[in-house]
């Protein structure tokens, strides 16, 4: 905006249209984008799934697939017109001039082939490099995304590398070359916390030490809060607001904006504050928690055994350490309580949640539910157990834990069936209208098939499923993970107004402390399969104790202006 | 979530429309592409011939006529005459029948135990992993048409030694599918919901895994009934088959070859083609019986 004639940007992008052709007819994904980056700024593009934020980046690069194409509008870069040009150039321009960073750095990079290579061919194929000088400056690349001992890393497979060391090659790569713009697609979605705020904060710093631009483009208004100078909100292919960050936070034009701020989970006092404010539920009833405990869990281990086969047990070196990934913990939750689980990837909150399920068997410990020993029952046969339906489970990923051949309405009736042991056809469809009423799934979906419903109304089913047989332990794995903010926020409330209405007890698994603090009364946080820390949500939050949960909590990207927002929206609450 | 209506005339009326959708995806896939409608053209001919073809045929596909030997293609005999006077064409179109019925017995039976094997194989691994994996291996180690030849001629020349043999040989593969699809899928989120649900692990790979392997699979069986027919042709060819006077494409081919250097050719070349056709049919329908038991297809 700040842009003026004598200083002609770097992008830009006039009425860009971009079409796909599908089954259904044309699908407009893109209509009519206007965007421009100068040179050295940082841009953010934010919206939800399908808003047309990666096909703007896409198209830039004119790396859409083969149903999409360009309809209409202009893209130029530094004064060449990329919106016709011929693939011959394109090629030549992309890693020299643009480079971009997408989502899976494990899926950006040739599992076959040695990272340090992969930047050399880079330096190779825009003759940056002859070919006895490029490993030199591959390594020079390496060292300068802070990869320790670079020299040894050059050789390392992406395999051996960890998600964020991953991310670091891909950023290598694309600024092996210096380029004058850089497109991260969601560069930090699927890493931890303080994974996320290292590459980002590499990012930031090599981008403004080589004068370079970034196109910033993520679903997370934090992270382009931090880190953008400008935002530009879109909505379904629309460009709906676009403003500097500041601008942005404290004074929101378009009422999606406003919506999209007030469902981050940051700046909310309570739950019912992520929904719209005109969608006003009625507060939740105090809590209820039983004296007695419901599920008692004591000195729980799990373990693997050693890498290693055959051939090194005979050789005698038998003696290796089996892998811990659930190290001792004891909790324990009580009626009508929720507990949050929070640590990242690795740290064995998801092999406890699954142990505590029956999933999966333990080494060794105790998993005490209403009284009664759980572990005694192997975990390949508690399906018959009748303590079965009172422990449920709502999965991570909502596409990928319904059976991609069943509809919801079956997917829902197949606990009735199997755990209720019900029959009757008209009384199960009755149960399962009643359930999707329950969760909000509006009845014509209940006879689609899972990839013809969208993230949250898959969530929704997953939720119905879970809750059929009256659970009272419900556990929840990072059940809005895969969703986005506003889908989350009606998730979330979803989640917290079955459990006033049936007095659950919720275990919530989650990696957000800022979910966690808004669902949960108790938080545990693991590292390394132990607890380091557990009490009171709130306490855990504002006072943390242990040094770990505070490394956590102060990586989560929360602007000084977020803040303003949320403290003014405090005022006008209370 | 408090708005908890029944609606009865909707849900009814979508619950009947189960039948419809399945028609008009159907039809999707059939007039979405052109090959596919004419896969699914060739294979609807080839079933009324084969059930109705004997009652169809001008002449007695048995009956010899001696003075009307090695007739070329006329208007009487659309095909010509063979050696012993029968009509070409009367017994091209009854050993439709004989020919299906072998190759679909075969690859059915080994689809069922193949597939049975693998998936048992691939969801508890273990022992019997091990052991279905190194007989499948032993199988495939020999040159898979010698090992029909052999199987046939140490049990007997009969129709249902033909098809056991061409069952066994094919059977590598639908196991080998069936073993992979089954094990990316064990520890799906699906499979562990449905653990949640309280199914048993037998009805898990029964009823929630093996239906999800079915696309791979019906790729594998329509490319494997081609080369089924071929291989029931082929014993016959060699004459470890269905024996004369018999009508079977393959026989045929192997009476009718030792005509071709004396220019009859028409005895050999119409069954052939017959063959071919066959062949070619299964294959082109190997994708679009993918397209039509895959739901993400659906819209």
């Amino acid at each position: 905006m700040s842009t003026t004639l004598h200083n002609p940007p770097l992008l830009a992008v006039r009425d860009l249209c971009v079409e796909f052709a599908t089954r259904k007819g044309t699908v407009n994904a893109v209509r009519s984008v206007n965007l421009q980056v100068a040179k050295g700024e940082t841009l953010g593009i934010v919206g939800e799934s399908g808003s047309g934020k990666s096909v703007t980046s896409y198209a830039v690069m004119r790396i859409l697939d083969r149903a999409g194409r360009i309809a209409a509008g202009r893209i130029e870069f530094g004064g060449m017109r990329l919106h016709d040009a011929d693939e011959p150039m394109m090629s030549d321009l992309r890693g020299r001039e643009i480079s971009m960073i997408f989502q899976n750095p494990r899926a950006a990079l040739n599992p076959i082939r040695p990272v340090g290579k992969q930047i050399e061919d880079v330096l190779i194929r825009h003759a940056q490099a002859t070919r006895d000088r490029a490993k030199e400056k591959a390594i020079e690349a390496l060292a300068k995304v802070r990869i320790r001992d670079p020299e040894a890393r050059y050789h390392a497979y992406p395999f051996e590398l960890s998600g964020g060391m991953c991310q670091r090659v891909v950023i290598a790569i694309a600024l092996a070359c210096k380029p004058q713009l850089l497109i991260a697609d969601e560069p930090t979605t699927g890493l931890d916390v303080t994974t996320q705020k290292a590459v980002m904060e590499l990012v930031r710093e090599l981008t403004r030490s080589e004068g370079m631009s970034t196109l910033l483009i993520t679903h997370d208004l934090g992270l382009a809060g931090e880190y953008c100078d400008r935002i530009i909100v879109m909505e379904k292919g629309a460009v709906v607001e676009q403003q500097d960050t500041r601008g942005l936070f404290a004074a929101p034009a378009h009422p999606y904006t406003r919506r999209l701020i007030r469902s981050t989970p940051h700046a909310a006092r309570n739950i019912r504050d992520l929904l719209p404010e005109d969608l006003r539920l009625p507060p939740l009833p105090p809590l209820q928690v039983g004296a007695e405990p419901l599920l008692e869990v004591k000195d729980l281990v799990r373990e693997y055994a050693p890498p290693g086969g055959l051939l090194q047990r005979l050789r005698g070196r038998g003696d290796a350490q089996p892998f811990r990934a659930v190290d001792g913990i004891s909790f324990s939750i009580a009626r009508g309580e929720s507990v949050g689980l929070v640590g990242e990837s690795g740290c064995g909150k998801s092999t406890t949640s699954a142990m505590v399920m029956r999933l999966l068997d333990a080494t060794s410990g105790s998993i005490r539910f209403k009284g009664r020993e759980l572990t005694t029952v192997p975990s390949g046969r508690f399906a018959g157990s009748p303590l079965r339906r009172e422990l449920q489970m709502v999965f991570q990923d909502p596409h990928e834990s319904l059976n991609p051949r069943s509809t919801a309405a079956q997917s829902i009736a197949d606990p009735l069936l199997r755990l209720e042991g019900m029959t009757d056809a008209a009384a199960i469809r009755d149960r399962v209208e009643a359930l999707a009423a329950q969760v909000g799934l509006p009845l014509e979906l209940l006879d689609r098939l899972p990839h013809q419903l969208s993230g949250g109304q898959k969530a929704r089913v997953g939720i119905a499923r879970a809750i059929a047989t009256k659970p009272e332990l419900l556990i929840l794995d990072e059940p809005t993970a895969a969703l986005d903010v506003s889908v989350q926020a009606v998730v979330l409330n979803l989640l917290a107004d079955l459990k006033a209405e049936f007095g659950m007890s919720y275990l919530f698994v989650s990696h957000d402390l800022e979910v966690v603090r808004l669902l949960c009364d108790r938080v545990i946080v693991m590292r390394a399969g132990r607890i380091v820390e557990e009490g009171p949500s709130a306490r855990v939050l504002s006072d943390p104790q242990a040094e770990y949960t505070r490394e956590l909590l102060s990586a989560i990207p929360r602007p000084a202006h977020l803040a303003g927002h949320a403290a003014a929206n405090r005022a006008v609450s209370t | 979530m408090t708005d908890a209506v029944y609606t009865p005339q909707l849900a009814g009326a979508k619950r009947s429309s189960a039948w419809s959708r399945g028609l008009a995806h159907f039809r999707y896939v059939m007039t979405s592409n052109p090959v596919t409608f004419l896969a699914f053209a060739l294979l609807a001919g080839m079933i009324v011939i084969a059930l109705f073809g004997p009652m169809l045929v001008p002449h007695d596909p048995l009956a010899t006529i001696s003075d009307k030997a090695l007739k070329p293609p006329s208007a009487e005999h659309w095909f010509g005459t063979d050696q012993l006077g029968r009509d070409v064409f009367s017994r091209v179109i009854v050993a439709t029948r004989l020919d299906l019925l072998i190759s679909v017995s075969a690859v059915a039976l080994s689809f069922f135990v193949g597939a049975a094997m693998g998936a048992c194989a691939g969801y508890w691994g273990g022992w019997f992993d091990k052991l279905s994996g190194r007989l499948l291996d032993t199988i495939m180690a020999f040159p898979l048409f010698v090992l029909a030849m052999g199987i046939v001629a140490a049990a007997g020349n009969t129709i249902q030694n033909i098809v056991i043999a061409t069952a066994i040989i094919n059977l590598p593969f639908y196991a080998r599918v069936a073993r992979a699809e089954v094990s990316i899928r064990r520890h799906a989120g699906y499979v562990q919901a449905a653990r949640l649900s309280g199914n048993s692990e037998l009805r898990i790979l029964i009823m929630k895994i093996m239906p999800n392997t079915l696309p791979p699979m019906m790729v594998q069986l329509s490319l494997n009934m081609g080369w089924a027919i071929l291989n029931a042709a082929g014993l016959s060819f060699i004459g470890l088959g269905v024996r004369p006077p018999t009508a079977e494409w393959g026989i045929m081919v192997a009476e009718g070859a030792n005509y071709i250097v004396s220019g009859e050719w028409w005895l050999a070349l119409f069954p052939g083609a017959a063959l071919m056709l066959a062949v070619f049919t299964f294959n082109l329908l190997g994708d679009s019986l993918r397209d039509l038991v895959d739901p993400q297809r659906r819209t």
